[in-house]
């Protein structure tokens, strides 16, 4: 008994441990954010004083609050794009038995596996050539298209999982077809839904090298966040204190929405592998 | 009717498949074309020039280099991520006061955009100020604050280490999740048998966890080789690539061809795309995903 006493509070001391260790660089970035320019460069791990003037200046002129708005925009026009065109598709694959069903659902899991990185001459070229009126429609375009595949997956299973019956059964009490579908089976799969729409949102959120290169030719206020910090880095002298005030706000958001979806991600991601 | 009926599907699926197109396709086919052109700094094209581009491409003097160097990357993060997510999830798998909390702390690399983590990492290894060099010389292993063995960053043999941790670092919650799950999965008898058997411990993993959970480390390691091979923000944010092309990945070296010579970026793009093509068949060929969807 003792002997498995002292095992478990082994056990959680490590445990806590690696949780410190993958908590740190976040801790430093807060850090960092609070504080005062004229201690930026002190060889310390606290500084004496706190400021929140980097957090206030995000929203003065040449501030990164712009581009938060920008980023917001993005993410959340994916994220809707990406459900409209993946509700029908999951819901569908999931009820019924068709021919090109199976290649249909091939095609999206092999485009799950497929990064912009490696395609990102294309897509800078097509949607250069589309001429869309700005950078920000053509990210939404992208993203949605590039998480339409974990949405497509993840809905299919949550569908699959509502018995039939539950439709059925409203049909017969008067609801339509898509009656039943939007009354019963939406809100019955609503967790997928959930879990889909917050995980578009954080990768769009997150994502930078399509950013870089689709908003290279717009004003700096009108760039999405993630490229807004990249201009900041390099430069002579790098605001790094405003650098992460910004990062913290782009940061806090994402981790707490993803904390909600943890679970589901792991399926999601595996999709096929899993049984 | 029977027309109509045969296009149902299309009306549900219809949507999917022209965003899937537009965005993942044809992108690819504008790729391969533009292998095959010259293309100008401001994008227009001058007309197709046979492989031009590859032959230029082969010729560059780093190529050969960038190639190895991504091969090394991708393999010593993949197996050195694999290997410690392994004992990770052993470890938060066991019963502990505190375990939600302490997964939860395990996602935040996870959540947050690699971008942001790369640009923490660059700023606490920076020469004058940075809390890592603090730490190492309070612990002696930098000698002196500020002088040049502690700019890890300049120096191409010491900067790829730490952009390879700082991608350990960020590939390791999903990792550890994926095997977590894995173990999850794996049903208590079967331990109670295998110690009837006389199977403990080291040996009781060897010889049944490790081997139950081979599909959530195949898939881990597919998924994760995906995600090493594509990596950008970590090399970009802490070297850019260089001194020279000396930190370059393909994946860095291609956006920066880009700068100047399109047509050769795209010739590179569609050796990487070959590469990425392999893996993501040998993904489809090893997962069960096809009994999963005829539930």
């Amino acid at each position: 008994m003792r002997t498995s006493r002292a095992r478990t509070a082994a056990v959680a001391a490590g445990a806590y441990l690696v949780a410190l260790v993958f908590l740190l660089p976040y801790v430093e970035m807060i850090i960092t954010a609070g504080r005062a320019k004229n201690e930026l460069l002190d060889a310390n791990y606290l500084p004496k004083h706190f400021t929140v003037s980097n957090f206030t200046s995000l929203w003065s002129a040449g501030g990164l609050g712009g581009n938060i708005w920008v980023s917001l925009q993005v993410a959340g026009g994916a994220t809707l794009l990406a459900l409209i065109v993946a509700i029908p598709a999951g819901y569908y694959t999931a009820r019924y038995r068709f021919r090109g069903r199976t290649a249909f659902l091939l095609v999206v899991l092999a485009t799950q596996m497929f990064q912009p990185a490696a395609m990102l001459v294309g897509l800078q070229r097509e949607f250069t050539n589309f001429g869309l009126p700005s950078p920000t429609i053509s990210l939404i375009i992208v993203n949605a298209g590039f998480n339409l595949a974990f949405a497509v997956w993840i809905l299919n299973a949550f569908f699959s999982s509502i018995p039939v019956e539950l439709e059925e059964a409203a049909q017969v009490d008067g609801l339509s077809r898509i009656g039943a579908l939007v009354r019963i089976t939406l809100p019955l799969a609503a967790p997928g839904i959930v879990t889909a729409l917050i995980f578009t949102f954080i990768t769009a959120w997150n994502e930078f090298l399509v950013a870089l290169t689709l908003s290279l030719g717009s004003a700096p206020a009108d760039r999405p966040l993630t490229v807004a910090i990249d201009g900041y880095v390099g430069q002579y002298s790098t605001d790094w204190g405003h650098l992460f005030a910004g990062g913290l706000v782009a940061t806090i958001p994402v981790i707490i929405l993803f904390a909600l979806i943890e679970r589901r991600v792991v399926t999601g991601l595996t999709a096929g592998a899993v049984k | 009717m029977t027309t109509l009926r045969r296009l149902t599907p299309l009306a549900w699926l219809g949507p999917a498949l022209v965003l899937i197109g537009v965005v993942v396709l044809w992108p690819v086919v504008v790729m391969a074309q533009s292998s095959f052109q010259h293309i100008g700094g401001e994008g227009f094209v001058a007309g197709y020039n046979g492989a031009d581009n590859y032959r230029r491409l082969f010729d560059e003097p780093d190529f050969a280099a960038v190639l190895l160097r991504t091969l090394l990357w991708v393999v010593v993060v993949v197996v050195v991520t694999i290997v410690l997510a392994l004992g990770l999830a052993q470890l938060f798998h066991q019963r502990f006061p505190g375990r939600r909390v302490a997964r939860w702390a395990l996602i935040v690399p996870w959540a947050a955009s690699v971008m942001m983590t790369a640009l923490i990492f660059r700023w606490a290894l920076d020469p004058n100020s940075g809390v890592i060099n603090l730490f190492l010389h309070q612990i002696g292993v930098v000698d002196k604050l500020g002088s040049n063995q502690a700019h890890w960053l300049g120096d191409p043999h010491r900067a790829l280490p730490w952009m390879m941790a700082v991608a350990v670092f960020v590939s390791l919650p999903f990792t550890t999740y994926a095997i977590l799950s894995g173990l999850q999965g794996i049903p208590d008898d079967v331990y109670e048998a295998a110690s009837l058997d006389g199977a403990h411990g080291l040996r009781a993993y060897r010889d049944i966890t490790l081997p139950l959970l081979r599909p959530a480390i195949v898939v881990a390691t597919l998924i994760n080789v995906i995600n090493v091979f594509n990596s950008f923000p970590i090399i970009w944010e802490m070297t850019r690539g260089g001194p020279g092309y000396e930190t370059s990945t393909s994946t860095i070296f291609m956006v920066d061809l880009k700068q100047g010579n399109v047509g050769e970026a795209a010739a590179m793009s569609v050796i990487n795309f070959a590469l990425v093509i392999v893996v993501v068949v040998v993904y489809l060929s090893t997962t069960r995903w096809k009994e999963q969807v005829d539930r």
